[in-house]
């Protein structure tokens, strides 16, 4: 009988002396500085969360990526949610950690709420399907953010929505996909890399071809890799190897959560429900192919067209540098706001709210 | 809010399309509309945003330990 994955096998994934044996190799085969970027806030909260960013050696360089689905959530596109929050009748379905992020006045959901708006915090979108069940007279406005790996379930609960005839459940689709944000990002000559960590859960959807180009046209070493010390360590071996050997490549090392085609059948199910559209991220800016909108017949759960209200490009908050901190250029306790006017009691920009934010870690571990 | 974690499978409604799934005592029910391939009882899922996103293949998790236990082995040998 094949052995079963129980909670021992993945404990086993933090095995303090399998930690040593890679942290030893990784020091005594480290060629040369290394800065390395890892795109995936749950990769950035399990590198100070297990102390490896104390126990790798000085010459690796860590670096934060765009990879936090609240941090890279545009301004406009918190002003146009705050906007669809005082509208009539619309109740806000969100999840939690939106609730916090400032808009351009300095306002959010939470303070939205305080001052009357009807605001929800869910789990999961199709829980948002049960309070328009339980709401008919009101619209329910679903906020989806997050990558590949969210935008198959808000794409699942629509499809429910339209099979239920739920003609009160609207989505505002702020998702982001990954692979063109990181071409914008390399394409940036400001940003100096050697290699990339890439998103374990966002890579179960969409698979290892979708980043090919990295390492053809980027020469980037980039590993999809677990959130267990092992797997991240193991990530920066293959890191090393492959600057070892100048032949740079995309890796599998998830495999055990990461098919090497991802998930068709999320992908199907996004696809049918969403195409391909330019979006604002922060930091950013404008990136072509890089969003998902309401496709065809699927556009009438649309909130900003039902709702009246549009996404502006609009400016940073004055003095916060989250885009630099989202694109590696600036390290968050650099940022001149960092732990004096920004701390996650009082966050100025997004990176401190979410937990998986860049500073919010920085705040937490290496203060 | 990207979180995702591996829970054992308890039980499945093939009816609702909705499995109970468990880690550390925490419960949750979760959707099964995008797995790609059917788990069972006694599966681990990925588990995120209410939604089961993939089985863990039990094989490639020892098959990795097992890399990782070799590489010590031959260090201490």
């Amino acid at each position: 009988m094949a052995p079963k994955t129980t909670p021992d096998t993945l404990a086993k994934f933090k095995d303090p002396a399998l930690c040593r044996n890679l942290l030893d190799r990784i020091r005594a085969e480290l060629p040369g500085p290394l800065a390395f970027m890892e795109v995936c806030g749950t990769h950035t909260v399990a590198i100070f969360q297990s102390g490896l960013r104390s126990l790798l050696p000085e010459e690796i360089r860590h670096l934060s990526g765009p990879g936090c689905p609240v941090c890279v959530t545009h301004e406009g596109e918190v002003a146009a949610f705050l906007e669809l929050a005082r509208k009539d009748n619309v109740i806000i379905a969100t999840f939690g950690d939106l609730m916090r992020v400032p808009g351009p006045k300095g306002t959010s959901l939470k303070q939205a709420q305080a001052e009357g708006c009807r605001i929800e915090i869910v789990y999961s979108a199709f829980d948002a399907l049960a309070l328009a069940r339980k709401h008919p007279e009101s619209r329910i406005v679903f906020l989806g953010v997050g990558f590949e790996t969210t935008a198959p379930t808000v794409a699942a609960t629509i499809k429910v929505a339209k099979e239920q005839g739920l003609e009160n459940f609207l989505v505002f689709a702020m998702h982001k996909l990954v692979p063109p944000a990181l071409a914008a990002l390399l394409q940036d000559p400001e940003v100096n890399l050697d290699a990339l960590i890439l998103p374990g859960h966002v890579s179960t959807i969409i698979g290892v071809e979708p980043y090919r180009f990295l390492a053809e046209q980027h020469g980037v070493p980039s590993i999809i890799t677990g959130f267990e010390p092992l797997d991240i360590l193991q990530a920066l071996l293959l890191i090393i190897d492959q600057r070892k050997t100048g032949r740079p490549q995309v890796v599998n090392q998830y495999s055990r959560a990461v098919a090497d085609d991802g998930n068709p059948k999320a992908r199907e199910i996004m696809a049918e429900v969403f195409t391909v559209s330019d979006a604002l991220w922060r930091g950013l800016g404008r990136i072509p192919d890089s969003g998902l909108a309401l496709a065809g017949e699927y556009q009438r759960f649309d909130a900003l067209t039902t709702l009246g209200v549009e996404v502006q490009d609009l400016p940073p908050l004055p003095g916060c540098r989250c885009g630099d901190v989202l694109k590696g250029k600036m390290q968050p306790n650099n940022c001149p706001l960092f732990s004096k006017s920004c701390t996650p009691a009082t966050p100025v920009g997004p990176c401190m709210v979410s937990t998986e934010g860049s500073c919010a870690a920085y705040y937490k571990y290496a203060l | 809010m990207c979180l995702a974690v591996p829970m054992e499978v308890k039980s499945i409604n093939t009816e609702l399309n909705v499995a109970d799934v468990e880690i550390a005592g925490v419960k949750r029910q979760v959707r099964l509309d995008i797995i790609d391939y059917p788990a069972s009882v006694g599966d681990y899922v990925i588990v995120h945003a209410g939604f089961a996103l993939r089985r863990l293949d039990r094989e490639d998790a020892l098959e990795t330990l097992k890399l990782f236990q070799e590489g010590l082995n031959l260090q201490f040998n």
